[in-house]
C-alpha cells in the first residue's frame, strides 16, 4: 500500500537522491544501473511499509519518516573523520576493522585489500570495478527487492558497504569487524549494502556493529547479502547500540548450501527504533542455522526482530532463540517464521521467544509462526511473557543479596542464554559487561555511547561477601 | 515410511463422507441476491419489529463498505453474494405441538443421523431445538425448562416473546460491524437459538441444537444468543452434518455468549458438514464468528469444538475476559482431509484482573489439506496477574498436507504470564512400533495414537457428544479403525 507522498517528508528527496546515486557509483559494472532502476521502480510501487501491513502491524515508522534527512554522498578520508569515532572498545579483541561512516567507506590509502590466501575485504563499490565476476555471481541474488520495500530502497540508493570474499577452504582466523557509525552535524539517511561470499569449506567471523556517536537523528537501512557455500561456516554478530533518535533497519539475507553453518547473534543494547530482519534459506542438505538475539529496551525504544527460516531441502536444522527485557515504555516485536517446504523431510526446527516485562507500560507483541508442508518433521516453538521468578528472587535474597542485585543477577542470567553463545572470548566478556551496565541503566546514561566509554575494569556485583 | 504404512494412511484418509443425503422438504425461498429489499423481505416474513429491521439495514450498510478478509491461510473461491438465496424456510401450515406434526421426512433425516427427536427426548433428557435450514421446526422440553425459568427457543420466537432481552444483548459480543461475515449475518440472519438462564439457575439438562443445511444454494445465517445471568450454569451443544452436494454452500453464523457474575457457560460443538469430495469438489464454507464475554467477575466461558467437516473453515471462538477473575477456555480438535482447509483458533482478550485462559488446540491434517491454528492472546494494561497457557499441536498424516501455526501474543503489563508452545510432527514411529510390538495391528495402532492425541480435548465434551465426536474422528480419518 502506498502512502501519500507529501505525508512523508523522508520520501520527497528520494527521486533526487536516486538521480545522484545512479550517476555516481559502480557505473563500470554492467547491469548495476538497470538493477537500481528496477529496484527504484519496485520501491515506488511498494512505498514505505505502514501499519496496515501484517509484517508491520506493530512497528510504526511514521515518526521515523517524518524528518527531512540528508544523504551523505561524498567519500571520507580517515583524516576527515574524528579518529576516535572508530576506536573500538572491545578490549583485547584482535580484529580486522572496516569502517563505514554514514554509509560511506572510510579508508586510509586503499579501499579494497587482498589479504593472505586470497581473501578480499573492502568497499563494495570498489569491488564492482575490480571483481565484477564475483559480484555478478552473488550481488542482488538474495535480497528481495520486488517484495521488500527496504531491500528495494537499499538497492536503488546504496552508495557503499562491505564486500568480503573468502576463497575455497580458507579459514579466516581473525574476526572481521564492520563498524557502521552515524552521527554528524546533520540528520543522515544511510543505505548500506554488504555482500559476504564464503566459498566451499571456508570460515569467517564477522562482527557487524552499528553505532552512533552523538544524539543526531539518523535513518539507516542496511542490507547484507550472504552466501555460504558447501561446508562453509559463518559466525555473525550484530551489535547495535545507537541513540534514541535513530532508526535502524538491518536486513541479513543468507543462502546456505550443503552443510553450511550459520550462526548469527543479535545483541541489541540501545536504539530508537531497531528492526532486524533475518532471512535464511537452507538450500543444501545438512545446513544448520542458529539465530539468536537478545534485546534490552527502555524509555520509548522500539525493537523489532523478524526472522524467516526457509527449509527448502530435507535434513536441515534451525534453532531460534530470542530473549528480551523491556523497561519503561519500551515496545518489542518478535515475528519468527519457519517455513518447511514440501519434501523438506527430516527437518528439525526450534523457535523460542522469551520476554520479561518490568513495567505496566512496556508492550511485547510476539508471533512465533510455523508453516509446514512436509510430514516427517519435528518443529516446535514456544513463547513466554512473564516476570522474574519470585521464588528465585526470594532464594537469592535469603542468602544476603540485596533485592536490586538479586534482580540484576536474574536478568543477567536470563540474557546469558544468548550472550554465552558468543564464541569470541573478549567479545563475550565485553557484551556481558555491557549487558550488566545496560541493566543497571548506565549505558543509556553515559551519553548513549559505547565508543567513548572505555573503562577497562570489569564490573563486579556489589555483593558483600562477609554476609554470605 | 514403510509401504504398508503409506497404504494404511491412504485407506484411512480416503473413506467417503457417510452422512451425505438430501431431504426433500418443500422450501419457500427468497429471490436470489442481496439488496435492502431482501432484508426487508426477510424481516417481513418473520414479522419482525421495526428496530430489528433497522438494525439489519445498518449492518447491511456497514457490510457494503467492508471487504472480504483475505488474511487467513485459505484459498477461498470467489463468492458471489448476489447468487445466494438468503432465506429458506420449510413450508408449514401451523405451529407444531407434537412430533406427529413434524414432517416425516425430517424425522427420517434425524433418524439417519442417529439423533431422532423422540430418541433424544426419551433417552438422554436433552432438549433439542432442531433447525432445518433457517426456521426452527421443533422445540422440545420447553416445559421442563420453563419450570426453572430458562428460556430456550428459536431466535424469532425470542424476538416475538422477549424483545427486551434480545434488544439488550444482541450485538453485545459481536457488534454488527465486527467483521465482514458477522455484518453479513447481522443483515440477513434467518433464525437460530436463543437461550436465557436466569439468576442462580443451574440448567437441569444439556441444551442442544442440531443444525442442518438443506435447500440447495441457500446460505445459512444462524444467530445464536446465550445469556447466563448471575450465578447460573448451562452446557450448550451444537452439532451438525450436511447432505452431500456439489455446489458450495456458504454458512456464516454468529454465536454470542454473555456470562454475568459467577455464571458459567460451556459451549460444545461437533461440526461435520459436507467437506467436499476427494477431489475438493463441493463442500460447505464455514465462516463463523463466535464470541463470548465474561462480563461479570468470576464468570467462565468454555468453548470445545471438534471440527471435522466443511470444505473451508474460518472460525475463531473467542473470549473477552472483562470481569475480574474470569476464566476463558478453548479446546479444539480440527481434522482436515482431502482438499479441506481450516483456519481456526481462538482469541483470548484479557481485560479484567486475575483473569485466566487456556487454549488447547490439536490439529490433524491428512490428504492434501491445509490446517492452520491462528490465535491471539492479549493482556491489556489493566489485566494484572493474569495467566494464559496455550498449547497448539499439529499432527501430519501424509506428505502432501500442511499444518501451520500463527499465534499472536501481546503482553502489556508486568504481572501477567503468557506461555505458548506448539509442536508439529508426524505420528511417532517409536509409538507405532511400541504398539505393534504388543500385538496391536498397525491400523489399530494409528487409531489409538490419533485418539490419544485428541483425548485431551475429547474429554472436555459432554458425555452425549463425546461418543459422536469419537465416531466422527473415526469416519473422518480412521476408516475402519475404531
Amino acid at each position: 500500500m502506498k502512502i501519500e507522498k507529501n505525508a512523508i517528508p523522508a520520501l520527497k528527496n528520494i527521486p533526487h537522491w536516486f538521480d545522484i546515486v545512479s550517476d555516481k557509483n559502480g557505473n563500470s559494472f554492467t547491469g548495476l544501473r538497470a538493477y537500481r532502476q528496477s529496484a527504484f521502480e519496485d520501491f515506488n510501487r511498494l512505498g514505505f511499509p505502514n501499519k496496515k501491513m501484517e509484517k508491520w502491524r506493530h512497528t510504526d515508522l511514521s515518526a521515523s519518516l517524518s524528518f527531512d534527512y540528508s544523504l551523505a554522498t561524498q567519500d571520507f578520508n580517515m583524516q576527515d573523520v574524528l579518529s576516535d569515532v572508530f576506536e573500538c572498545d572491545v578490549h583485547d579483541l584482535e580484529s580486522f576493522v572496516v569502517n563505514l561512516y554514514k554509509g560511506r567507506f572510510v579508508f586510509k590509502e586503499n579501499n579494497l585489500f587482498t589479504l593472505p590466501k586470497g581473501v578480499i575485504v573492502g568497499s563494495i563499490s570498489a569491488a564492482f570495478d575490480q571483481y565484477p565476476e564475483l559480484i555478478e555471481k552473488h550481488f542482488g541474488k538474495y535480497g528481495k527487492t520486488d517484495k521488500n520495500a527496504f531491500h528495494a530502497l537499499n538497492s536503488a540508493l546504496f552508495l557503499d558497504g562491505l564486500f568480503v570474499y573468502v576463497p575455497k577452504n580458507v579459514i579466516v582466523e581473525k574476526p572481521l569487524q564492520l563498524i557502521n557509525a552515524v552521527g554528524a552535524s546533520d540528520d543522515v539517511f544511510v543505505q548500506n549494502r554488504n555482500l559476504i561470499v564464503l566459498e566451499e569449506g571456508s570460515q569467517l567471523t564477522l562482527i557487524h556493529c552499528d553505532d552512533s556517536y552523538n544524539y543526531k537523528r539518523s535513518f539507516t537501512n542496511s542490507l547484507t547479502e550472504v552466501f555460504i557455500g558447501d561446508n562453509a561456516s559463518l559466525d555473525h554478530y550484530r551489535l547495535q547500540n545507537i541513540n534514541n533518535n535513530s532508526t535502524l533497519i538491518s536486513s541479513l539475507v543468507v543462502e546456505q548450501e550443503r552443510n553450511a553453518q550459520l550462526s548469527t547473534n543479535s545483541i541489541i543494547l540501545n536504539g530508537g527504533l531497531i528492526r532486524n530482519e533475518t532471512y535464511t534459506k537452507l538450500n543444501g542438505e545438512g545446513a544448520n542455522a542458529s539465530i539468536l538475539g537478545v534485546y534490552l529496551a527502555d524509555k520509548n525504544q522500539h525493537i523489532d526482530n523478524q526472522v524467516f527460516v526457509d527449509h527448502a531441502v530435507p535434513n536441515c536444522t534451525s534453532n531460534e532463540q530470542f530473549k528480551g527485557i523491556l523497561d519503561d515504555y519500551a515496545r518489542a516485536v518478535f515475528n519468527g517464521h519457519i517455513l518447511v517446504r514440501k519434501d523438506a523431510q527430516k527437518t528439525l526446527a526450534y523457535q523460542n521467544n522469551a520476554n520479561i516485562i518490568l513495567t505496566d507500560k512496556a508492550v511485547i507483541n510476539t508471533k512465533p509462526f510455523l508453516e509446514i508442508y512436509a510430514d516427517d518433521v519435528k518443529c516446535s516453538h514456544g513463547a513466554t511473557v512473564g516476570q522474574l521468578d519470585e521464588n528465585a528472587l526470594f532464594y537469592i535474597r535469603q542468602r544476603g543479596i540485596s533485592e536490586d542485585n538479586a534482580r540484576m543477577l536474574l536478568m543477567y542470567a536470563f540474557a546469558a542464554d544468548v550472550t554465552q553463545e558468543i564464541k569470541i572470548d573478549s567479545l563475550r566478556d565485553r557484551i556481558e559487561d555491557m549487558v550488566k551496565k545496560r541493566l543497571r541503566g548506565e549505558l543509556s546514561i553515559c551519553d548513549q555511547c559505547v565508543l567513548q566509554c572505555s573503562s577497562p575494569e570489569k564490573y563486579n556485583f556489589e555483593i558483600d561477601m562477609s554476609k554470605i | 515410511m514403510a509401504q504398508d504404512d503409506k497404504q494404511l494412511i491412504q485407506e484411512v484418509t480416503q473413506s467417503e463422507y457417510k452422512y451425505g443425503f438430501i431431504t426433500n422438504i418443500e422450501t419457500e425461498t427468497a429471490i436470489k441476491g442481496l439488496t435492502e429489499d431482501t432484508i426487508r423481505f426477510i424481516s417481513l416474513k418473520k414479522t419482525e419489529p421495526e428496530w430489528l429491521l433497522e438494525y439489519r439495514l445498518k449492518a447491511f450498510a456497514k457490510w457494503k463498505e467492508m471487504k472480504q478478509p483475505n488474511w487467513a491461510q485459505l484459498k477461498i473461491p470467489e463468492i458471489d453474494f448476489q447468487e445466494i438465496i438468503y432465506y429458506a424456510a420449510p413450508k408449514r401450515k401451523k405451529e407444531l405441538e407434537s412430533l406427529d406434526q413434524v414432517d416425516p421426512e425430517l424425522l427420517d433425516t434425524f433418524n439417519k443421523l442417529g439423533i431422532s427427536l423422540d430418541e433424544q427426548k426419551r433417552l438422554s433428557g436433552v432438549a433439542v431445538d432442531a433447525v432445518i435450514d433457517s426456521v426452527s421446526v421443533k422445540t422440545t422440553f420447553t416445559e421442563t425448562l420453563s419450570k426453572h425459568g430458562i428460556l430456550f427457543c428459536s431466535f424469532s420466537e425470542a424476538v416475538k416473546n422477549h424483545p427486551d432481552l434480545v434488544k439488550k444483548y444482541l450485538g453485545m459480543a459481536v457488534p454488527p460491524s465486527d467483521n465482514f461475515f458477522a455484518a453479513l449475518n447481522t443483515a440477513v440472519f434467518s433464525d437460530g437459538s436463543f437461550c436465557f438462564i436466569p439468576k442462580g439457575v443451574r440448567s437441569p439438562m444439556e441444551l442442544s441444537t442440531y443444525f442442518r443445511i438443506n435447500a440447495a444454494n441457500t446460505g445459512q445465517f444462524e444467530r445464536t444468543l446465550i445469556i447466563a445471568d448471575e450465578g447460573s450454569y448451562v452446557s450448550y451443544m451444537e452439532g451438525c452434518t450436511a447432505p452431500q452436494r456439489d455446489e458450495n454452500q456458504l454458512h456464516a453464523a454468529v454465536v454470542e455468549i454473555i456470562a454475568m457474575k459467577d455464571a458459567e457457560v460451556k459451549y460444545s460443538t461437533v461440526q461435520n458438514w459436507y467437506p467436499g469430495d476427494k477431489n475438493g469438489r463441493g463442500g460447505i464454507f464455514n465462516f463463523v464468528t463466535k464470541r463470548g464475554i465474561c462480563k461479570g467477575d468470576h464468570s467462565k466461558i468454555s468453548w470445545t469444538q471438534v471440527e471435522t467437516g466443511s470444505a473451508i473453515t474460518w472460525k475463531y471462538p473467542s473470549c473477552i475476559l472483562s470481569g475480574d477473575n474470569s476464566i476463558g477456555e478453548f479446546y479444539s480438535v480440527a481434522v482436515t482431509n482431502n482438499h479441506q482447509q481450516a483456519d481456526t483458533g481462538s482469541k483470548m482478550i484479557h481485560l479484567g484482573k486475575n483473569t485466566k485462559s487456556t487454549i488447547i488446540s490439536k490439529g490433524i491434517s491428512a490428504g492434501q489439506s491445509q490446517n492452520s491454528y491462528r490465535g491471539l492472546v492479549k493482556m491489556t494494561k489493566r489485566a494484572t496477574n493474569s495467566r494464559n497457557f496455550s498449547q497448539c499441536d499439529s499432527l501430519l498424516l501424509g506428505d502432501k498436507c500442511g499444518a501451520h501455526t500463527f499465534p499472536y501474543i501481546e503482553g502489556a503489563n508486568k504481572s501477567s504470564i503468557i506461555e505458548h508452545e506448539a509442536t508439529t510432527s508426524k505420528i511417532s514411529e517409536d509409538q507405532l512400533f511400541y504398539c505393534q510390538q504388543r500385538g496391536i495391528n498397525q491400523e489399530s495402532a494409528v487409531g489409538l495414537i490419533v485418539n490419544g492425541y485428541a483425548k485431551e480435548v475429547l474429554n472436555k465434551l459432554p458425555m452425549e457428544f463425546a461418543v459422536e465426536a469419537q465416531k466422527l474422528l473415526s469416519i473422518s480419518l480412521e476408516g475402519s479403525v475404531g
